[in-house]
């Protein structure tokens, strides 16, 4: 277990916990950026090259964006003061969070001693995962094109302001 | 001679680091070249401030600066000096950790694309079997960091800027990408040296650059749009237009944050030439065959500072594009030529080498751009202007 | 312990911090930011058992981390679109306050 693991953990931890606990919005939204950025760098040294990029340029560079400009175009009139940030049944949100993570942690260490060894990189090149992607996954390809395309118009639809007088 | 000449940097390099253990010869040698992209690059943004605020002036009929050392040599130093001593004024309000970081995530950004750009034969940084896409997901980042700049400092005038920033560059960043996916087409590969190598290749003393295709010359003039839509440059320099927005998102940065966001982009432009020039106009290698013996990073750096002359004469004679005009030019007419420039490029592979591949994709080329202003044309997008006096 | 059960503790980790932003907070957003990491959670599940697992040439676990990188992102434009189309017509996005279909 590396210290580039343990660093790069604590980094996506924390970037996890800013996002969920802090109080004004657009930190958690750029506290959600660094830690798709550790998450990244965890791929990247996961031997993942591929994923890791993929990961920076849609979530940090796309989704990160998004819900920034979500945020700015959904904000009441000013809220600096907000009473809460955390709903009224805060509590039992957080105990069941708890319990999720303490079965699959017991989940894991219990099968700890089963995992293999690591092994050597798999060596990865480009041209792998685009054979790859046009032999064997050119089913999910083709689908998740289309999932895109109906994504892109429904948004687009959803979020359009109606025709004045239109109903 | 030319040969070493050629390598000398990695010699130097080389010599340098043999004076180590040799277990600590790569990361040092890797710690040299990282010193050498850091110290050369902002000596070229120097270079290139003076270069520019010359030639606007010259352009605009007037001389540039000229009292700071002959021929205003100098000026740079005198605007380093004005940056590291004015006053850093953060506002009271502001956001004053986002602040802080904004500059810094953009300057760490830019810099960090720097490392896979091929510099000459041999000389890239890291060699990234995915070294565009490391690009990409880099030039990805800064448009975080300007929204940062916008928001921090709860300035109405750099939220605009912001949002309108952040706006242009994400709809010019899906051009960038798929003007380069061309290229990916054809030389099969994402790695930024290998783009390279198959562009080194001559018949009868011609280079087999990409951008003496059909396709790959539409497809360098889509990417020469969006990246001076993606470096915020004239004509889409909307969002930080001095006449527009007081200065867009840094309206509240002075002193080094401010320089710091300058540097940032003036580096963003270099990169941005950089990976230009390696995909489409041969990265390193000469332009003529029998050139081949001057050394590569000489051809790199002048089609690189040859980009940044275009920047520079671009935005001393277009002016400036309004914001919905901007966006209706990225989706209406610049991503379906691109979309449809990839089409032209599987064809290009498709019909194999030889003289009907030319004829084709030349037609489809000059067709789509005629179809498209057409289209433009009739729906009143991109005609003559008509102008409304008030009586 | 071999590191793979570092890796999936990490994501158990990670994936229960975004479970609990998603049923705590009131902003509609800040719940779609929870499901956001609950998928980057999955995602580092998938690459550390394509890496540690039995046949890593076969690419099945990057890919469907990269399928799944693309789903999430088509699932936060709709979600956020959705959010803004709420926004706009109940005028909050406080999930305390939207508790009824009548609207």
């Amino acid at each position: 277990m590396s210290i580039s693991f343990y660093i790069l953990s604590a980094l996506m931890l924390a970037g996890g916990l800013g996002a969920v606990m802090l109080r004004n919005a657009v930190h958690c939204a750029l506290s959600l950026s660094v830690a798709f950025t550790g998450l990244a760098l965890l791929f990247l040294q996961l031997d993942a090259q591929f994923a890791g990029l993929a990961q920076i340029l849609v979530y940090v560079g796309a989704v990160a964006i998004l819900v920034v400009f979500a945020i700015l175009l959904t904000r009441t009139s000013e809220e600096i003061g907000e009473s809460n940030v955390f709903s009224r049944t805060w509590l039992i949100g957080l105990i069941l969070a708890a319990a999720v993570f303490a079965v699959l942690g017991w989940a894991v260490l219990r099968t700890a001693p089963m995992f293999p060894q690591p092994s050597a990189a798999p060596p990865v090149t480009v041209q792998e995962i685009g054979s790859a992607l046009m032999g064997r996954y050119v089913l999910p390809l083709e689908i998740v094109a289309l999932l895109l395309t109906a994504a892109l118009i429904g948004a687009v639809i959803v979020a359009t302001h109606e025709k004045e007088g239109a109903k | 001679m030319m040969q070493t000449l050629d390598r000398i940097f990695i010699l130097l390099r080389d010599w340098l680091v043999h004076f180590l253990p040799s277990a600590w010869r790569a990361p040092a040698g890797t710690v040299l070249s990282v010193i050498a992209i850091i110290g050369l690059f902002p000596a070229l943004f120097a270079l290139t401030t003076v270069l520019e605020r010359k030639g606007l002036g010259r352009m605009q009929n007037r001389l540039g600066p000229n009292r700071t050392g002959p021929l205003g040599i100098l000026q740079p130093v005198a605007d380093g000096i004005k940056a590291l001593t004015k006053e850093d004024v953060v506002p009271f309000r502001a956001d004053a950790i986002v602040h802080f970081l904004a500059p810094l995530l953009l300057v760490v950004v830019v810099f960090m694309g720097f490392a896979v750009l091929p510099m000459g034969r041999n000389m890239v940084l890291v060699d990234m079997d995915a070294g565009l896409l490391f690009f990409f997901a880099m030039g990805a980042s800064t448009e975080l960091s300007i929204f940062m700049a916008g928001w921090s400092s709860r300035n109405k005038y750099s939220l605009l800027g912001a949002m309108r920033a952040v706006a242009q560059m994400i709809s010019y960043e899906i051009v960038l990408l798929l003007s380069s996916v061309a290229v990916v087409m054809t030389a099969g590969s994402l790695s930024l040296t290998k783009i390279v190598e198959a562009q080194n290749t001559y018949s009868f003393g011609l280079p087999h650059w990409y951008i003496f295709t059909p396709w790959g010359l539409l497809a360098f003039a889509m990417y020469a749009i969006a990246a001076m839509a993606e470096t915020n440059r004239t004509p889409f320099d909307l969002p930080e237009g001095e006449s527009e927005l007081v200065a867009g998102y840094f309206t509240e940065y002075s002193g080094f944050k401010f320089a710091l966001f300058f540097l940032g982009e003036y580096l963003g432009m270099f990169s941005i030439s950089g990976l230009g020039t390696t995909l489409f106009l041969g990265g390193w290698s000469a332009p003529f065959s029998f050139l081949g013996w001057v050394p590569s990073w000489i051809w790199f750096f002048s089609k690189v500072m040859l980009s940044i002359c275009v920047f520079i004469w671009l935005r001393g004679t277009l002016p400036r594009l309004r914001q919905d005009q901007l966006m209706n030019f990225a989706w209406k007419f610049v991503l379906p030529i691109t979309l449809f420039n990839l089409l032209v490029t599987a064809i290009w592979r498709f019909l194999g080498p030889g003289w009907p591949r030319w004829f084709v994709c030349t037609a489809l080329v000059v067709g789509i751009y005629v179809v498209m202003g057409e289209t433009g044309m009739r729906r009143g997008k991109f005609g003559p202007r008509s102008y409304r006096y008030a009586e | 312990m071999s590191p793979l059960a570092g890796y999936l503790l990490v994501a158990a980790l990670l994936f229960a911090i975004g479970l609990a932003g998603a049923l705590t907070r009131r902003n509609a957003i800040l719940v779609l930011i929870g499901i956001e990491l609950m998928l980057n959670a999955a995602n580092l599940n998938l690459i550390a058992f394509w890496r540690f697992g039995p046949h890593p040439e076969a690419l099945t676990g990057m890919m469907f981390a990269v399928f799944s990188i693309a789903v999430a992102a088509a699932e936060a434009a709709v979600g956020l679109g959705l959010v803004i189309s709420i926004h706009r017509h109940l005028k909050t996005v406080d999930l305390d306050e939207i508790n009824r279909m009548k609207g």
